[in-house]
């Protein structure tokens, strides 16, 4: 099995979201960076365990910079055999996925996983971009995968709740809580992931569609009112009168 | 601007469709397109919120997103829309980016308002698991817009609408649907407009109760936090936050959850926060309208019994 897994990376969860340059962009200063939780804890481990079951090789792809050869060491130290960093900004999702989708078109992959989401733009974009790109089916929100020679059974989350499909390979999935359980790296991994291959293609000539113009915090809220918690009869009478949502 | 809606109706129109037919009517406009087996008397209420014209593909399969984008492209072409509009639902998610790849559009994911067309085409979206927003601007000729479920409040116009059935070649379906398994009756998290959500200070699964009560008496939704979900409490359909849903109801009514940074995340868009903890010091209470310090296990039979009472009193 040929398996590709995008990699993104997310601030951490806990750092502080702030922009300059006039609100257009976002403030890297003291930013810790993580692989993007869905594409490491989802996407990444149930590729290594369809590998670890069935052969074949997991390779980690990145639209980005330098700056992001951290994000895919993790990667690779939690078990990507090698990783491909397409050299260029990540200008918006369609850049993204018209770079992976060039370099993944004549390598056939079986599966190419991508996260639910990054944490950072939300944008659930890049799965189905690549899928319609390649002409492959797109199974969104994955929570599981199974394979049985060419043919794959997944859950997946759908409006009301969950469907049981099959499909064949070739196809693309964004992956879902549910699909495995975050591994830890251990040493082996972190030092053999100094080795392993992350090869640097240059990115093919592409504009983006889209632009983030600038960014705003939302509004603080006035603060918190407190109410005695004998009395629940002002609660509902402040929420029913005041607020005005029951 | 001429514009085109997908809804996805199963045998009545939802919420958040007509959300989407009301956002794209504000734009231009508004043709639907949407498929399966729903009456027209039922499509018909799409008129009321603004479109004009209805064109229903009858049996197709939903999951098999490559004819659902087939066939929006189809309607596309047909109707001359530059605007792609549906909602940022589980379906939104499968189908919008395949539809925006296939028209080489620009796609904004998650928006929260109309579009600003003052300078260019910009939309602002929820960014950073709802910790900020964003403006995008779009610079292709057409656009796909997914809207977040509860961001627009849909409006009549009073107008009404005629139906088409529409053919088009659909091409293969490659998705197979073995099964389908509901998740019972009630609203889907992303929609629902009252959220009942309760964390790790309720101590154990046997006590979701009072937390169940609750919901039922409002008509709401339960959800949970992350450690609740993993280890298995509660379903992880309800865990909500930075790494599980994202909502935005009226009201979410958190009990025994602490506020973390990565809880508040997919929860701070909610209209009105009550806080319920028995730590004053909870952080959640920062991100609360209203705060109760108090024992759960005591407050929301308490509350359970006054929007009882104040249920009888509206009738
Ligand atoms: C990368 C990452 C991603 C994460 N993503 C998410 C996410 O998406 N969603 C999420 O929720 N968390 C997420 N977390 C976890 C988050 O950091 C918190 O650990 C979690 O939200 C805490 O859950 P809790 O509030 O239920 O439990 P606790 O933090 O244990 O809080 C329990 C609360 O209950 C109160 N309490 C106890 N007894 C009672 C009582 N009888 N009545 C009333 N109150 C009582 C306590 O005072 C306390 O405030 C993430 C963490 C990381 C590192």
């Amino acid at each position: 099995m040929k398996i590709l897994v995008c990699i993104s990376k997310s601030p951490d969860t806990t750092a502080k979201i702030a922009f300059t340059d006039g609100n257009s962009k976002f403030d890297e200063n003291g930013v810790q960076y993580i692989v993007n939780p869905y594409d490491e804890w989802y996407a990444l481990v149930r590729a290594l365990e369809l590998v670890e079951a069935n052969g074949g090789t997991v390779t980690t792809i990145t639209v980005g910079t330098a700056a992001d050869d951290p994000t895919i060491r993790k990667a690779l130290a939690i078990g990507a055999n090698d990783a491909v960093r397409i050299d260029g900004q990540a200008l918006d999702a369609s850049y993204v996925a018209k770079q992976i989708s060039e370099y993944a078109k004549d390598k056939n992959f079986d599966i190419i996983f991508t996260g639910k989401e990054t944490i950072n733009y939300n944008g659930a974009q890049v799965g189905g971009m690549i899928a319609e790109n390649l002409n492959q089916p797109f199974i969104s929100l994955a929570t599981k995968l199974d394979i049985n020679g060419e043919t794959a059974t997944l859950e997946r989350d759908v409006q009301g709740g969950v469907e049981v499909v099959e499909v064949n390979t070739p196809f693309v999935i964004s992956a879902a809580k549910g699909m495995a359980e975050q591994r830890i790296p251990n040493m082996r991994g972190i030092m053999a992931a100094r080795t392993k291959p992350l090869n640097v293609v240059p990115a093919v000539d592409l504009e983006n569609l889209t632009t983030v113009v600038s960014y705003s915090l939302p509004e603080a809220k006035e603060g918190c009112k407190y109410i005695d918690p004998e009395n629940m009869d002002e609660l509902v009478d402040l929420l029913h009168n005041q607020s005005k949502v029951i | 601007m001429s514009v085109l809606v997908f809804i996805e109706a199963k045998n009545k129109v939802s919420k958040a469709a007509l959300e989407a037919v009301s956002y794209g009517s504000k734009i231009g406009s508004t043709t639907v397109i949407t498929f399966g087996d729903i009456s027209s008397d039922e499509l018909a209420i799409v008129g009321e919120y603004g479109g004009e014209k209805v064109l229903i593909h009858r049996g197709i399969n939903k999951s098999n997103d490559q004819q659902l984008t087939n066939l929006i492209h189809a309607a596309v072409e047909s109707s001359g829309a530059t605007i792609v509009v549906l909602s940022q639902d589980q379906t939104g998610k499968s189908i919008g980016p395949r539809v925006a790849a296939k028209l080489n559009a620009g796609h904004v994911s998650g928006a929260i308002d109309l579009p600003d067309t003052s300078n260019g085409f910009q939309v602002n979206t929820n960014v950073f698991s709802g910790k900020a927003m964003a403006t995008v601007a779009v610079h292709s000729d057409k656009k796909v817009i997914s809207i977040l479920p509860n961001s627009i409040s849909p409006e009549k116009t009073g107008g009404s609408t005629t139906i088409e059935e529409f053919d088009a070649d659909l091409g293969e379906g490659k998705i197979v649907v073995k099964e389908m398994k509901t998740q019972g009756e009630g609203i889907p998290l992303p929609e629902a407009e009252l959220v009942v959500s309760a964390g790790r200070g309720l101590k154990g699964p046997e006590n979701w109760g009072i937390v169940e009560d609750l919901a039922k008496t409002l008509g709401a939704t339960t959800a949970c936090s992350r450690p609740v979900a993993d280890i298995g409490w509660r379903p992880h359909h309800e865990h909500v936050g930075q790494t599980g849903i994202a909502i935005r109801p009226n009201l979410y009514i958190a009990a025994g959850i602490s506020g973390a940074i990565q809880h508040l995340a997919g929860v701070n868009g909610s209209k009105v926060i009550v806080v319920i903890n028995t730590d004053a010091e909870a952080p959640f209470f920062k991100a609360a309208d209203y705060g109760v310090v108090g024992d759960a296990f005591e407050v929301l039979p308490r509350l359970n019994e006054a929007f009882k009472k104040f249920h009888n009193s509206q009738n």
